[in-house]
């Protein structure tokens, strides 16, 4: 045994101090939490981030577009239908405008272009025009001004009310009239107004006569000092008169009378603004339709598609959300008490979804629209999608309360005397919250597609009283459109981005609650 | 023989639920009022007697005084019975009200508006399917070049934009501004001519656009997976060249997935588009449905939503019963 001795100094043995000891460095870096990571990874996702901007827009229009502008969803003015989009900001411009480009033959042509000559307000745009080679016509017609007269009866009250209007505001909007016999012989043509020129019948079509020099000829109701000696009036006192008013002792009359007051001859454009500035007090200053009305060419119901577009989408966004909600509800509870007493219960709460998603919704709709037709389509509406919605919602808080219900702190929990109820809400159903929640959120545009093509067949129809739906307009566009495009345009354009940015917004959603497919992203 | 009790366990349970669905509307259609509708130069009393003699009323009277009919309605259970007799005795499902089809046998007319409704899905099928595939396959293959990245964005385009906004687009672009087909389907019965198939097309567009979509997306996302796993680079060892083994290996695992969803969508293409009909004029089942409601025409109302229910059900156990068949590893509600 020869064992090796060292020689160590005896200093060199010290008693370690505490503050010696090496701990682990504490992090500098903060935890991250399941949701804060999930937001990260989130916002990575540059498709995703983009759409939830985008239904973020969408939503923010439809809550507050109707606001801003003086049209409601009630109303319509047919005169105005099938009015094109138009933005101020582009007025100046080919796009946007109002205007529609169109090739018309000479007497068309004339009739459109009459129209600015007589007022002002030009049918043609700037009164700007191209003859072509095969001796038509290519201009941009203006859908805001092509309507351009019409005749209407008013009493004698009115008749002095407009013609203050006139006076006050110095707007002519009563032109001269002209005589019942003197207007076109047509009986397509007879009370259109827009003819103030001599006209002939040629075929079944009313065409212009024109002078030598290719101008049209006046045709409006004349009187001289001689008619007024014998009694004629035209009790038109207001001091705005057409140029040419008056000249050699030759004055127009602005008015024939009617059994009940006058038919005077207004332009329908300056009629618009006095109805809706002196008579409606509705706000609206003059005709302006961003989105253009609905209807085409003057015969419809004229809507203006920005107000019903963002007052519908408002309505579908409200209506999903408290759908959804009360789906989540009730599936939550249902698929709760499945997933966690399992066995028998769970088996025949089974057959009852079963049998139940089994049912086509458009066989549950049908049944709800034959039995409770008469009662508020809203009502009808939210009872069908009530009735399909849980079950998806059913199945998901089941499948997650299978998965949790034999955990160890389940088990822990009910050795500690937990009961059932204190269980299943407070230490299972947490769990299952994120995912009810995202496919809650996904359920929305889905129900607001349903709702587009259930309004679109027209078994549930929100068209009639304040409200309405992106499905309404859909089909209105659909029944106009080889003539006014722009009608299903714009709902089609929104229901398209919706549809879009929430299958993004899901997508991004989903892989985002995903915690498996971290790091994968790169 | 597990496969067997499988198929024929699921087939009764469809049975069973059909059987229940079946009743709870056709009670909830005897419990609205009856609507009798009594048409220019018809007779009231044949109508009611007609009735009465489907076993919907009995006791019908006239009132020698008001001229007022009177009847008393049957027990739903009694005309269930009568219901069920006559289907499977005579295999009467009832006769029409409403005035297109007076009086004419719903199953006939039924019949009838089938050709067009199954030949304009058959069609989106035929030309969605390959189309679908070739794409997913492609992005599959391409995966993350810009090929990929191209049937992607199309993808998603194509799955995000409802079908009805598709449709306005296929017709306002292919029917009105460019004029390449008739805006509406040719009327007539002889489906089999090159001017019918082509007043079809824009309705069969509008509806494979969408499952072009979905089948090239299904099939991306199978075959990248799939392409991955290691039985793959065996293949690649063993020497077979890319082609052959994405072909013979690769395909046909993914298939397992692909197919059934193919066939289930086949079959549920079969109750078709309401949408799709209404808007192209196809005189389909779709446009029947939509009008026998509006006019309440309820024997019609029976016979067509059996058959969209039955249909729905049959996809879906279709597809369960497949993957058994296509892949002999899946045992199907094996313990």
């Amino acid at each position: 045994m020869d064992t090796k001795t060292y020689d160590i100094p005896k200093e060199k043995f010290q008693f370690a101090k505490k503050s010696d000891l090496s701990h682990d460095t504490k992090l500098d870096t903060k935890p991250v939490g399941y949701l804060h990571d999930a937001f990260r990874r989130f916002c990575k996702n540059k498709g995703a981030v983009v759409a939830a901007v985008i239904i973020a827009v969408l939503v923010l229009l439809a809550l507050f577009a109707p606001l801003f502008t003086p049209y409601s969803v009630k109303y319509r003015d047919s005169n105005f239908a099938g009015t094109l989009p138009k933005l101020k900001l582009f007025e100046n411009t080919n796009f946007w405008d109002g205007c529609k480009e169109e090739t018309l033959d000479k007497y068309t042509f004339i009739y459109n272009y009459a129209m600015g000559q007589e007022t002002g307000h030009n049918a043609i745009k700037n009164q700007k025009y191209e003859l072509l080679d095969n001796g038509l016509y290519k201009c941009r017609v203006d859908s805001y001004h092509k309507k351009g007269m019409v005749y209407i009866n008013m009493d004698m009250d009115d008749y002095f009310a407009l013609q203050a209007y006139q006076d006050e505001y110095d707007v002519q909007v009563i032109y001269p009239t002209i005589k019942k016999r003197d207007r076109p012989e047509a009986p397509q043509d007879t009370e259109d107004a827009n003819y103030y020129f001599k006209t002939q019948k040629k075929g079944s079509k009313t065409i212009p006569v024109l002078d030598d020099n290719g101008n049209v000829i006046l045709n409006y109701w004349t009187y001289t000092q001689f008619d007024i000696e014998q009694g004629f009036t035209d009790d038109y006192t207001s001091k705005k008169r057409i140029a040419g008013d008056g000249e050699n002792g030759v004055w127009y009359a602005y008015s024939s009378p009617t059994s009940s007051g006058v038919q005077v001859r207004v332009n329908y454009y300056e009629y618009y603004i006095y109805n809706h500035k002196i008579i409606e007090k509705d706000g609206i200053e003059e005709p302006y339709f961003i989105f253009g009305t609905t209807g085409s060419n003057g015969t419809g119901e004229g809507k203006d598609i920005f107000t019903c577009l963002f007052s519908g989408a408002r309505f579908s966004f409200l209506f999903a959300i408290a759908v959804a909600a009360v789906n989540m509800f009730v599936g939550a509870i249902y698929g709760a008490v499945a997933g966690y007493y399992g066995g028998k219960v769970d088996l025949i709460m089974e057959r009852i979804t079963d049998v139940l998603s089994a049912v086509p919704f458009m066989i549950v709709i049908t049944l709800l629209k034959l039995h409770m037709g008469a009662s508020s389509q809203i009502l009808l509406l939210f009872i069908a999608f009530f009735l399909t919605g849980w079950i998806g919602m059913a199945g998901t808080t089941r499948m997650q309360f299978y998965r949790y219900k034999n955990q160890e702190y389940v088990l822990a929990a009910r050795t500690l005397g937990a009961r059932d109820r204190r269980i299943m809400w407070k230490h299972i159903f947490p769990n299952a919250l994120g995912t009810l929640v995202t496919s809650c959120a996904l359920v929305i545009p889905s129900m607001i597609y349903s709702e587009t093509n259930l309004s679109y067949l027209g078994i549930i129809n929100l068209s009639s009283g304040s409200i309405t739906s992106v499905g309404t307009l859909i089909a209105a566009g659909q029944s106009v459109l080889s003539t006014a495009p722009h009608v299903a345009l714009f709902p089609s354009v929104f229901l398209a981005l919706l549809m879009l940015s929430f299958n993004l917004f899901g997508n991004g959603l989903r892989d985002a609650f995903n915690p498996s497919l971290r790091g994968s992203e790169g | 023989m597990y496969m067997f009790k499988y198929v024929m366990k699921r087939i009764g349970l469809m049975l069973m639920t059909f059987a229940v669905i079946m009743f709870i509307c056709f009670v909830l259609i005897k419990l609205l009022p009856i609507v009798v509708t009594i048409q220019q130069g018809e007779d009231a009393a044949i109508v009611y007697k007609q009735l009465e003699a489907r076993g919907y009323i009995r006791n019908v009277m006239q009132d020698p005084v008001t001229l007022r009919w009177t009847y008393e309605r049957v027990p739903i259970m009694t005309q269930l019975g009568v219901y069920l007799k006559r289907i499977f005795v005579f295999g009467d499902f009832g006769v029409a009200v409403m005035p297109e089809y007076r009086l004419k046998p719903v199953w006939d007319v039924f019949v009838e508006k089938l050709p067009p409704t199954v030949l304009i899905n058959i069609y989106s099928t035929v030309i969605g399917v390959p189309i679908g595939l070739g794409l997913g396959i492609l992005a599959a293959l391409k995966k993350n070049k810009w090929v990929d990245q191209l049937i992607n964005i199309f993808i998603i385009l194509l799955i995000s934009v409802p079908s009805i906004v598709l449709a306005l687009l296929i017709q306002y672009f292919l029917c009105y501004k460019w004029k390449l087909f008739p805006q509406t389907m040719l009327a007539g019965f002889d489906y089999f001519n090159w001017e019918m198939f082509r007043s079809m097309l824009p309705a069969v567009l509008s509806l494979c656009l969408g499952s072009i979509a979905g089948y090239a997306r299904y099939t991306r996302a199978e075959l990248s997976e799939v392409l991955t796993s290691e039985f793959m680079l065996l293949a690649r060892t063993k020497g077979l060249t890319r082609g052959q083994a994405t072909f013979k290996h690769a395909l046909r695992n993914s298939m397992v997935v692909i197919f059934p969803s193919i066939l289930s969508e086949f079959i549920s293409v079969l109750s078709g588009s309401m949408i799709i009909e209404n808007m192209f004029s196809i005189p389909g089942v779709g446009k029947l449905y939509l009008n026998a409601i509006n006019a309440q025409d309820y024997d019609f109302f029976m016979l067509l939503s059996g058959f969209y229910t039955f249909v729905g059900l049959l996809a879906g156990i279709v597809v369960d019963i497949s993957y058994g068949f296509i892949d002999p590893r899946i045992r199907m509600g094996a313990k």
